[in-house]
């Protein structure tokens, strides 16, 4: 078991003609992804190494059974327009790589959402991986390994980081989740923590934070009241200066407001084991499955 | 971005955000002829500074006259404005406001924002105007008002008059309502047209002109969401280099991701995430980043190169770790690009390279077989601590 995504996910890939949508179909295909469409307006008929292009998400979904799609569509191509098509062709669960989204596009398309059983992913994520079964998005696969610990997180390469550390420990992850790192993401630590809490495989959950918004301290609350597993977290920025924006969207402390303290204070008030640096989220990890 | 007060007021303006009558001068000259042409009782001279508080530096005063006027501009035109905002070194002044100044009688905050609770766009009020937001919110939160817009419908007229009324609830002002509305719905369509991050007015003023009461900006802060400056073109130019550290202002035109900090030990990472808590590790053990620089997921040789410039650039830095975890482009890759970066650049400081990830081998016996001066680290912490000593010792 896993969350969200297995051997069995049928993924369609909007913006799969892209140099990047291209390659990386390509690595989670390799991976054992079912990629079964892909969708470009203007390529329909056409062929990816054998992958079926459809005009449109609708066509593509119609066609193939897909339940997923991945989108590699350029922010400038309207991207969150692209998750707005692949809500309304009605798949289950949307990933969305693309970066650099004007925020009012996805307010626009996150109310567009509202109401519908979709979920999304991202945007400006690395994307979902159930190591061993399906890989939907962008990571590295060698930094993984299938096993009984969840990863949720707002940044890319710190959840590489840490899921190989992990891995040279000996222990698999059942399912890592990127949400992104943008203002206005699909879905955010809270749900993926549920989803967590309720999968019989994950028996423990790492949580990579980030200083900006206050998305750590809900996670630290729900993790009090509602998670019976253990929780072991992370939070990147504790030298961060306030008022500068630290490359990711949300990576800004204001006013006094999101700083690495105060996520940190409120994850250990939660009981969450919170590692103090980078390099020992493998060891607190260990302690914490001990 | 940030932009001028200014330049916010002309855009505010153009939407129909009622302000009082003003212009922008350059030279004291220019100031005394806008206060000439102003022809009101008082006038306000502003420095135009990208930096909050500029009232308390000294950057903002009161004139009865057009001559007053130029003397005021003269001042503070060239001066080197130190605000709560603007670090100790304070910020040059190259422009002046001058402004109608008008008889206030009650001072408000009006705002418009992203709440990422939500995802949806609110409008925050408070009849506290003039003061910091943010210490009203901490200390009285029911001083302050908010309305939430669903992106499809967008502001309502009714949700304006209602805002406008919780806003505004002495009756004596009850006159200026209507002129509130609409000065609301100006701001939000304003927000809307140009993609804004944020709309700020504070304060927004009730004041007494002929005897009649309006309501009026007096002092306006925008935003501009970065991801959609490339369809404002005519914002996109209101940039103002100096106002922005140069070395940030090469990395974002080049795609980086870089800021400049106080320490002597450069850094290269990358993904934003790993960037921050390299800098984190590097302080855990006695050292200072010089920066944040995040060379972007794939780290790709061009990148790398640009990077090293940025870093070196900067005098401080005594030493430089880069920390690069290799996924989809490959180690070895990365490794090649680390060498002939480092040979372009002319790297004379000592440098720390810690790489992880797919042929990583490879990458280390690239580097080690390079004639470059590089202590290549096993793991972070070793990484952090061979760069905290050769910053030291340098």
């Amino acid at each position: 078991m896993s969350i969200l995504v297995n051997k069995n996910t049928k993924v369609l890939v909007q913006g799969i003609t892209g140099r990047s949508g291209r390659f990386h179909t390509e690595q989670c295909a390799a991976y054992g992804t079912q990629i079964v469409a892909g969708a470009v307006p203007g390529r329909g008929g056409s062929d990816v190494n054998g992958i079926p292009v459809y005009d449109t998400v609708a066509d593509g979904v119609t066609a193939t059974g897909a339940d997923t799609s991945l989108i590699f569509v350029p922010a400038r191509f309207n991207a969150a327009d692209s998750v707005m098509e692949a809500a309304e062709a009605g798949v289950e669960l949307i990933v969305c790589i693309s970066e650099h989204i004007p925020v009012l596009d996805m307010v626009k398309a996150k109310a567009y959402l509202q109401g519908k059983s979709t979920r999304l992913i991202g945007p400006n994520c690395p994307g979902i991986i159930t190591p061993g079964e399906c890989k939907i998005g962008v990571m590295p696969e060698f930094a993984y390994a299938p096993g009984n610990v969840g990863i949720v997180s707002r940044s890319g390469t710190l959840t590489y980081e840490a899921a190989y550390q992990l891995k040279r420990l000996g222990i698999g992850q059942s399912t890592c989740v990127g949400i992104g790192g943008d203002p206005v993401i699909g879905t955010n630590f809270v749900d993926v923590l549920k989803l967590f809490e309720a999968d019989d495989d994950t028996h423990a959950v790492v949580l990579i934070g980030e200083i900006g918004g206050t998305a750590e301290e809900k996670a630290a609350q729900f993790v009090k009241d509602e998670m019976t597993k253990p929780v072991i977290g992370f939070i990147a920025g504790q030298t961060a200066p306030p008022g500068k924006r630290m490359g990711h969207a949300g990576a800004i402390i204001s006013g006094g407001q999101g700083t690495a303290a105060d996520k940190i204070q409120a994850l250990k008030d939660a009981g969450v084991a919170v590692a103090d640096s980078l390099t020992t989220i493998g060891e607190t990890v260990s302690e914490a499955l001990a | 971005m940030n932009i001028h007060e200014y330049q916010a007021r002309r855009i505010l303006e153009s939407y129909g955000v009622n302000t009082l009558p003003g212009k922008v001068a350059e030279t004291p000259e220019e100031a005394e002829a806008i206060a000439q042409e102003l022809k009101c009782p008082k006038y306000v001279i502003k420095a135009q500074i990208h930096a909050g508080g500029r009232g308390k530096g000294g950057g903002v005063k009161l004139a009865d006259s057009p001559a007053e006027v130029k003397q005021h501009a003269d001042a503070i035109l060239g001066m080197q404005l130190v605000t709560p905002q603007t670090g100790p070194e304070g910020k040059l002044v190259r422009k002046v406001l001058i402004a109608e100044a008008a008889e206030i009688e009650k001072e408000f905050y009006l705002a418009i924002l992203l709440d990422r609770e939500t995802s949806r766009l609110t409008l925050i009020g408070s009849e506290e105007g003039g003061v910091n937001i943010e210490e009203v919110a901490a200390q009285t939160p029911e001083k302050i008002i908010r309305a939430e817009v669903h992106p499809a419908f967008g502001l309502t007229e009714f949700q304006a008059r209602e805002f406008a009324y919780k806003l505004i609830t002495d009756v004596d002002y009850r006159s200026v309502i209507p002129n509130a509305t609409q000065l609301i719905l100006a701001l939000y369509s304003a927000f809307i047209a140009c993609d804004c991050s944020l709309v700020e007015i504070n304060p927004l003023a009730i004041v007494k002109t002929d005897d009649a009461l309006d309501i009026v900006a007096l002092d306006s802060k925008v935003n501009l969401d970065d991801n959609s400056l490339w369809r404002h073109s005519d914002i996109a130019e209101m940039r103002d280099p100096h106002e922005e550290d140069p070395s940030e202002l090469e990395a974002s035109e080049s795609g980086l991701s870089y800021i400049r900090l106080d320490g002597d030990i450069g850094c290269m990472v990358n993904g934003a995430g790993l960037a921050m808590a390299t800098m984190d590790i590097i302080k855990q053990n006695g050292g200072e980043p010089a920066n944040f620089l995040d060379v972007g997921g794939g780290a790709s040789v061009e990148a790398v190169t640009h990077a090293f410039r940025l870093i070196l650039a900067d005098d401080n830095v005594k030493a430089v770790l880069v920390n690069i975890f290799g996924g989809i482009m490959k180690c070895d890759t990365i490794a090649n690009g680390i060498v002939e970066a480092a040979k372009q650049v002319e790297l004379n400081v000592p440098l720390v390279v810690r790489l992880e990830g797919t042929n990583v081998e490879l990458g280390k016996q690239i580097i080690a077989e390079s004639d470059l001066n590089v202590q290549q680290a096993e793991g972070l912490s070793e990484a952090a601590q061979l760069s905290v000593k050769a910053a030291n010792l340098a």
